[in-house]
């Protein structure tokens, strides 16, 4: 047996692949996002990024249609965008077995809510494994395929941040075989969902959960830990790990499964402990279903309802008062915020953006980092599509004078991810804002994954990448408009004009991302500060750029550029009203 | 093999490779036998913000995250980031740090201040304190982006744990163009 160290991500689509998966499918997203990255390495499945995360479950469904095994992931607020297929498969079912993984984010490490999706589970009735490692996340990715099909029923796979990303030792199994292939077969009557066909399956929906719940008391993904005291815990996933450290006395219920619970083993475990712990991180899930049985538990009184569960904040929570650490600084340290890379073609927009007193409705990529000093320049973001949406509403009840100040910004993969959506609201029901879509050609804030406009998929195929100002037109936006940020001059007289259009109109601000030298330009020289010319005026350091640091320990304050970050994008050149900024062309 | 688990806590800042040095080390303790869990927060990491990983290892591993005070050994790769996670070190504990400064956003454009006098305060809170010249070594090497395999190198004099083991695993995770550059740096930061 091969061992071999793997994050939960990279031991989920390791699962998938001994599973015999044909088909995965997903939109990117932290924490999920490598799932499909690895799945694309196993030349048995075809991996795909879709546009959104409903599309990406559609294709899922349309494969498990077909007979064969699909894997669908995404990060938990993705579910949200796909949950509309999803409760309807629920009622479906499936021929190919069909696992949704979905990847929290307690703690918000990288996301603009922390929705505790285990809640979907009970209410798209659907069976949800939880894995505490890599192994399990590996096993239980196998097993849910046989599940699903077994029960017909989608199967969702829950992690977090720390399961997905965490590596652990896994132990690789040889991949099933013989299972049938696919083919077309018609079932109406079970996957044409209209209300006389769903009325008669709603009723198998309740049986098949009532039928899981007394499977799943008989598994041993859920089992019980003796220990010695009189001190009971239930638990699942990460938590699980937390107790057991913490605890090492208590007796657990482990559960592999975390919908639905299997009722009868929790009452004979609550039976034979005097003190009962619920410990989970986030939303009191078990906790409620365990109050409803009747029996009385220890939770959410004493545990966090938000942020992560970490072993320091279960153990002041079980054992009262915090624990000092050995060390407390005596001062304040400046913080290190994340930052828009030297070379961003988003930072000209967001500094021209904020120059000219835009009120920005922001969106979700890279680019939201514009939000922080010094660029200071977005107003509004709520979910991937709502930055043009946002502004369609906002201009509905803006006085005229005010109206003009509010552009809709957004980058390529969050434009076709939903925003083409809002775009045509805006042009269908004579919306007159301004609207900005940063086409970088690429989803750099995920890790750079291909997307629509990228030329290339998933696998490395070419594909025709999609032409956004045609799209715009076609839509019916008369003006659009294709900018360089680079070029500041161009962006602020094209966004001054534009803004001050009565009419709808999209800028389209082009630039390759600046990571990915794939497609995109050849590298340009770095620049340097001339000292003598420096007035110490502190304009290029309005940019916010990582290459320019602010020198205070010499003769006069001045900027000095770090040639080994600096990427010759030439901003700063372009701010230098002393010309103290020029490019090193020594070689 | 010990049962006590074993705690290392790598701080640093995103691009300097924090994250390859933490799965050379993981790869080496599971070659070595011990079970292992490694757990950091990707994302920002190559947005220059700040980055950790925790690296825990025994006979058996439960929590990946290393309890606040309770890191056997602080390895840092950046000044400011070593002594902002000093709080996570146990009493006794020891500190690798990397002498390297990188000024974070805020004290670039002027807005605040770097904190002075850092390596010494470290060395006062943590009398075992191992100090490395790692982009010194790293440019000995032959090139600046070794800076972690330095680091790595004066880890594994502080671990006991086979050097035949690192060479292996830094070969087969380290490109092979940049093979030489890495062995070198290795036996630099090890004999530091
Ligand atoms: C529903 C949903 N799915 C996925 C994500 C994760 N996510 C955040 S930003 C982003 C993509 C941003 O790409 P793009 O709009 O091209 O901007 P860039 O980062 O390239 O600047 C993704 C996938 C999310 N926040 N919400």
């Amino acid at each position: 047996m091969q061992r071999s160290l793997m994050s939960g991500n990279e031991a989920i689509a390791r699962g998938a692949f001994e599973a015999g998966v044909r088909v995965a499918s997903a939109y990117p997203g932290t924490p999920s996002t490598e799932i499909l990255e690895n799945a694309v390495n196993y030349p048995s499945i075809d991996a795909s990024w879709s546009p959104n995360e409903k599309v990406a479950l559609e294709v899922g469904i349309g494969a498990s249609f077909g007979g064969a095994r699909a894997l669908v992931a995404m990060k938990h607020v993705g579910v949200n965008v796909a949950a509309d297929p999803l409760f309807t498969l629920s009622y479906i079912g499936v021929r190919g077995g069909l696992v949704l993984v979905c990847a929290d984010d307690p703690e918000m490490h990288s996301s603009q809510n922390e929705q505790d999706s285990r809640n979907y589970a009970k209410f798209a009735k659907v069976p949800m494994f939880e894995p505490s490692d890599s192994e399990e996340a590996r096993a239980f990715t196998r097993l849910a395929f046989e599940l699903s099909e077994e029960f017909d029923t989608p199967v969702m796979l829950r992690t977090n941040t720390r399961i997905s990303h965490g590596k652990s030792i896994v132990n690789l199994q040889e991949p099933v075989s013989g299972l049938p292939e696919p083919s077309l077969v018609r079932d109406p009557a079970k996957m044409v969902m209209l209300p006389a066909n769903a009325r008669r399956r709603h009723p198998l929906v309740e049986e098949r959960i009532r039928r899981l719940e007394e499977w799943a008391g008989e598994q041993p993904f859920n089992r019980v830990e003796e220990g010695t005291g009189e001190v009971g815990v239930i638990c699942s996933g990460i938590a699980y790990q937390y107790a057991r450290q913490l605890l090492p006395e208590a007796h657990i219920l482990k559960l592999g499964m975390v919908y639905p619970l299997p009722k009868q083993l929790i009452r004979d475990f609550a039976g034979r402990c005097k003190t009962l712990y619920v410990i989970e991180e986030l939303d009191p899930f078990i906790e409620e279903q365990i109050r409803a049985m009747g029996i009385e538990v220890k939770g959410k009184e004493i545990i966090p309802l938000c942020g992560e569960l970490t072993p320091g904040r279960l153990e002041t929570a079980l054992k009262g008062d915090e624990q000092a650490a050995p060390f407390i600084h005596p001062e304040e340290l400046p913080g290190r915020p994340p930052n828009m890379c030297a070379g961003c073609s988003h930072r000209g927009v967001f500094y021209t953006l904020k120059k000219l007193g835009a009120f920005v409705t922001g969106d979700i990529g890279c680019y939201t980092l514009g939000f922080l000093p010094p660029l200071s320049a977005m107003d509004t973001c709520v979910c991937m599509g709502a930055g043009i949406s946002n502004a369609t509403g906002l201009t509905k009840v803006l006085p005229p004078e005010e109206k003009q100040k509010v552009v809709g910004v957004m980058g390529d993969s969050t434009f076709l991810h939903t925003g083409i959506n809002s775009l045509i609201d805006m042009v269908y029901n004579g919306g007159c804002g301004t609207v900005m879509i940063l086409d970088n050609r690429i989803t750099a804030m995920t890790g750079r994954q291909e997307n629509p406009t990228s030329g290339q998929t998933l696998s490395g195929i070419e594909s025709p990448p999609i032409d956004l100002q045609a799209l715009c037109r076609v839509i019916g936006v008369e003006h659009v408009q294709i900018i360089d940020p680079y070029d500041l001059g161009q962006t602020t007289a094209v966004l001054k004009q534009e803004m001050a259009r009565p009419e709808l109109s999209v800028i389209i601000a082009r630039r390759p991302c600046m990571l990915d030298r794939r497609k995109g330009p050849e590298p340009t020289p770095p620049l340097r500060v001339v000292e003598e010319n420096c007035s110490s005026c502190k304009a290029c350091l309005k940019l916010g750029c990582p290459a320019i640091e602010w020198q205070q320990d010499g003769a006069k304050p001045l900027a000095r550029i770090n040639s080994s970050q600096c990427s010759g994008c030439q901003l700063c050149l372009q701010l230098c009203k002393f010309e103290a900024i020029e490019v090193c062309d020594d070689e | 093999m010990t049962s006590e688990i074993k705690n290392i806590l790598l701080a640093g800042v995103g691009g300097q490779g924090t994250l390859l040095a933490s799965e050379v080390l993981s790869e080496v303790l599971m070659q070595a036998g011990y079970d292992v869990k490694k757990s950091e927060i990707h994302g920002m990491s190559q947005r220059g913000g700040s980055v950790t990983s925790h690296v825990r290892f025994g006979s058996k591993v439960h929590s990946p995250l290393i309890h606040e005070g309770q890191a056997d050994i602080l390895f840092g790769f950046e000044l400011l980031e070593t002594y902002r996670y000093l709080p996570m070190l146990r009493k006794g504990g020891q500190v690798l740090l990397n002498e390297q400064q990188i000024l974070p956003a805020p004290v670039a454009i002027g807005t605040d201040q770097y904190p002075q006098g850092i390596a010494a305060k470290i060395c006062a809170a943590c009398p075992a304190t191992r100090v490395v010249d790692g982009l010194n070594l790293a440019l000995q090497a032959g090139n600046q982006r070794t800076v972690n395999t330095v680091l790595l190198g004066a880890l594994s004099g502080m671990l006991d744990l086979e050097e035949k083991l690192w060479l292996e695993v830094i070969a087969h995770k380290v490109p092979e163009r940049f093979l030489p550059e890495n062995l070198a740096a290795f036996a630099l930061g090890r004999n530091s």
